[in-house]
């Protein structure tokens, strides 16, 4: 059951895999997340979101980043290797439609969950442009099948070392001035995410998010995935991932996201130079 | 003062002897003393995440079970939801024949390991008992809750269960959704009229609220092992990681899948929260998290597990249930200072069972009785600081029978606490009920069934437990599981000769 048979790397902590899962290759939509657990007493569960699938080879594209000790123990995992316990495909998926002009904006790892979506927007009609940013040129991930996928692909990177020396909110602003997309989606880390909803909340444009956020169960049984979002407590795990960005109370939602950094920065200890957190990234 | 277990059977023991070459007269069994039950000393208990109560001995529940009258009229099965035979089996654990004991319990229930720990005996069976009417003490009824458990470990612990038997393969299959203690309930009995049967489950541990929501030291998880072994020792095939609604809708399962019939044992699965400001802080945990972050994800086991779990130091628990005196005490095991549970009624109201509201005190944990929270708050970092309440006094009785709590104006106060576990309840998980056409539900979102055959309004899918009762006891869910079956047992024979 859930075999590894498939897996790159994609960046320096970066790593695809495809993973055998009939039924939730067969079920899943873009936009929907799987929660994953290594086996045992003791492991974690942990969200992610499917990044593509392959109902034909019975097969899901999980892309993860090793940036705590769970996804380190994912991607230690090999060709062949099963992962114990892989339940999906959860929550609800995109509102895919044709709305003319949408503009895809991906950071770092979300540019994984962002692909499926910005190939489903490209074959509902729209035109489709891409932003996608990281912290440098080595951390760009699956420019290619964005490329093969977009009308259009922006680079940019914190440092400048690959495309535009920019944050995604600077293109992202361009376009709303310039091209006037009538559908935003954003996803990435939140405060990427928050500050991407606040640039195109002057133009009123839709700005879809999706949020990944703490998790237990993943079935709306534990609640610790509450999130307000126009004043009213909704569940990622089953209302969402995905929410308007522009109604998202994102300075609770990025506290609530820290719940655990005494025990994580503990782990940290314990796991030593192998986790590199990065702000923003849960 | 703690007595402990070698003290309590020695006193057993003296009882015994006095009625060695004569049985008791009724007068005399009303005299032996409530035999009480053997616990951890508490200073040590909250310190570990064993079980609490040991069990009698072997002296204990002989004698304690000499106490029942053996009325002819057995006014307590009438409060037992799958009406095990209870003077019978308690007769013969008084002989000292604790397999035979076990038997006829396994006549009614599947689980007697189970509801000997987690029922509320005394709102069920041991309400009715004439001996506890009689010394006019609900607590001096017969302990038969207590009788129950110790019959079904020695069944267990000396291998002289006997395995169900299973017909002979009838070909047809249903599925389980679910593995909670309708669905097991359920499964092993549609198993045994020789249906394959398909139980799924959306974690990735079996056992439902057994396993995710009641935690170690009330029910050691290797009972519920055990019954989900057994299950799997009939036939009972057991899907982890397979959420119905999600994974497969139950129109999949029926119509592509092969599945004739479907039993929904989903359980309730939505918590409630206080709908008051601040609940959305760092620090505000649903009893389900919290609890399922120790039980099912092990948090309890720091160190080892990556699950984290809260620091808390000042714990407040709103609610009265079981749900809250399980968050209290699993927050005073992981070593909370103070853990205040906060009811707006009395002590009398609360719905927790008798022991476990005990149990908690006795571990330190305090209670707040006639208080509502307001307001969560907190500080310039968004973590709890703590709660607004406003002081309550009880008025007219409500719907349910209990008096209503009517808050004081002008009794405000704040009190300072690090960490809230709402433990208010679940409404029903809208999973099925959202992916599924043609079940109708009540205002409640609870599944709307047949009475008598638990049948929802769509043919060949039959419901039980907390998806239908809202907020019910192991043991009701289990008597639905039950009931389920045995209509679904002549559906599907029904569906079969159709076929044939």
């Amino acid at each position: 059951m859930n075999r590894i048979v498939r897996k790159e790397k994609l960046s320096a902590e970066v790593f695809r895999i495809a993973v055998e899962a009939p039924e939730i290759a067969a079920a899943r939509k873009p936009g929907q997340f799987v929660i994953i657990q290594l086996g045992g007493d003791v492991n974690e569960r942990i969200p992610l979101t499917i990044a593509d699938a392959d109902a034909g080879a019975k097969t899901i594209t999980l892309v993860f980043q090793a940036v705590g000790e769970s996804t380190h123990r994912l991607a230690a995992l090999g060709v062949g290797d099963s992962i114990e316990n892989l339940l999906g495909p959860l929550g609800r998926p995109t509102d895919i439609e044709k709305y003319g002009k949408v503009a895809c904006v991906g950071g770092g790892i979300g540019v994984a969950p962002l692909y499926p979506i910005a190939q489903g927007m490209k074959n509902a009609g729209n035109e489709v442009k891409v932003i996608m940013g990281a912290r440098s040129r080595g951390l760009i991930i699956m420019e290619a099948e964005m490329r093969a996928v977009a009308d259009d692909v922006i680079v940019v990177t914190d440092d400048g070392s690959y495309g535009r020396k920019a944050l995604v909110t600077a293109p992202l602003k361009e376009l709303c001035e310039q091209w006037r997309p009538d559908c935003v989606v954003a996803i990435g880390p939140p405060v990427m995410m928050k500050f991407a909803a606040l640039a195109t909340k002057p133009y009123g444009i839709r700005t879809i998010v999706s949020l990944n956020t703490i998790m237990i169960d993943g079935t709306g049984m534990c609640g610790g995935c509450r999130v307000s979002v126009g004043g009213r407590t909704k569940f990622v795990c089953v209302d969402g991932p995905e929410f308007d960005g522009h109604q998202v109370d994102w300075d609770n939602m990025i506290l609530r996201l820290g719940s655990y950094k005494p025990q994580e920065q503990e782990a940290h200890h314990r796991c030593h130079g192998l986790m590199k957190l990065n702000e923003g990234e849960a | 003062m703690h007595v402990s277990s070698e003290e309590l059977d020695k006193l057993a023991g003296d009882i015994l002897g006095r009625f060695e070459n004569a049985a008791p007269s009724p007068k005399e069994r009303a005299q032996i003393p409530a035999q009480e039950m053997p616990a951890q000393d508490p200073v040590e208990r909250v310190r570990n995440m064993r079980e609490v109560a040991l069990g009698y001995t072997p002296s204990q529940v002989r004698a304690e079970s000499l106490r029942c009258l053996q009325c002819r009229n057995k006014p307590c099965i009438q409060g037992c939801p799958v009406s095990i035979d209870i003077p019978a089996f308690i007769a013969e654990a008084a002989k000292g024949n604790f397999a035979r004991a076990a038997e006829i319990i396994n006549e009614s229930s599947l689980l007697p390991a189970i509801c000997g720990r987690v029922c509320p005996q005394e709102n069920q069976c041991q309400k009715y008992c004439t001996l506890g009417k009689m010394l006019k003490d609900i607590d001096k009824s017969v302990a038969i809750g207590r009788i129950e458990r110790f019959v079904a470990d020695y069944a267990r612990e000396n291998r002289c269960e006997k395995v169900p038997h299973v017909a002979a393969e009838t070909g047809m299959r249903a599925a389980v959704v679910g593995s909670g203690p309708a669905s097991i309930s359920a499964a092993a009995d549609l198993r045994r009229e020789g249906h394959g049967v398909v139980m799924f489950e959306a974690l990735h541990k079996a056992g439902g609220v057994l396993v995710y929501g009641i935690p170690e030291f009330r029910l050691p998880k290797a009972i519920v092992r055990h019954e989900l072994d057994n299950l799997k020792a009939m036939g009972v095939q057991i899907r982890l990681n397979f959420l119905v609604g999600k994974t497969r809708r139950i129109s999949d399962l029926m119509g592509k899948d092969g599945f004739d019939a479907v039993f929904v044992g989903s359980g309730a699965g939505l918590p409630k929260f206080l709908n008051i400001p601040g609940e959305n802080h760092v620090g505000v945990f649903s009893a389900n998290e919290y609890l399922t972050r120790s039980n099912l994800m092990k948090a309890y086991d720091i160190g080892a597990a990556r699950t984290p779990m809260f620091a808390s130091r000042r714990v407040a628990v709103f609610g009265g249930g079981n749900v809250a005196m399980d968050s209290a005490r699993t927050a005073k095991r992981l070593g909370a200072g103070t853990v205040t549970v906060i009811y707006r009624r009395t002590g009398a109201e609360m719905p927790a069972r008798k022991e476990e509201v005990a149990h908690a005190g006795e571990e330190g944990v305090e209670f707040m009785f006639l208080h509502a929270p307001l307001e969560i708050t907190a500080d310039d970092r968004g973590r709890v600081s703590g709660v607004k309440l406003i002081e309550c006094r009880l008025g007219e009785p409500d719907a349910s029978g209990r008096r209503s709590p009517v808050e004081i104006p002008g009794s405000e106060k704040h009190c300072a606490y690090d960490t809230v576990i709402v433990a208010i309840g679940n409404a029903s998980n809208p999973l099925i009920k959202a992916t599924t056409e043609g079940i109708d539900v009540n205002r409640h979102g609870n599944f709307i069934v047949n009475e008598e055959t638990c049948e929802t309004t769509l043919p060949g899918v039959y419901a039980g437990g907390d998806i239908v009762l809202g907020a019910a006891t192991v043991i009701q869910a289990m008597g639905q599981g039950r009931k389920a079956a045995k209509a679904m047992n002549a559906y599907l024979a029904a569906k079969r000769q159709v076929r044939a």
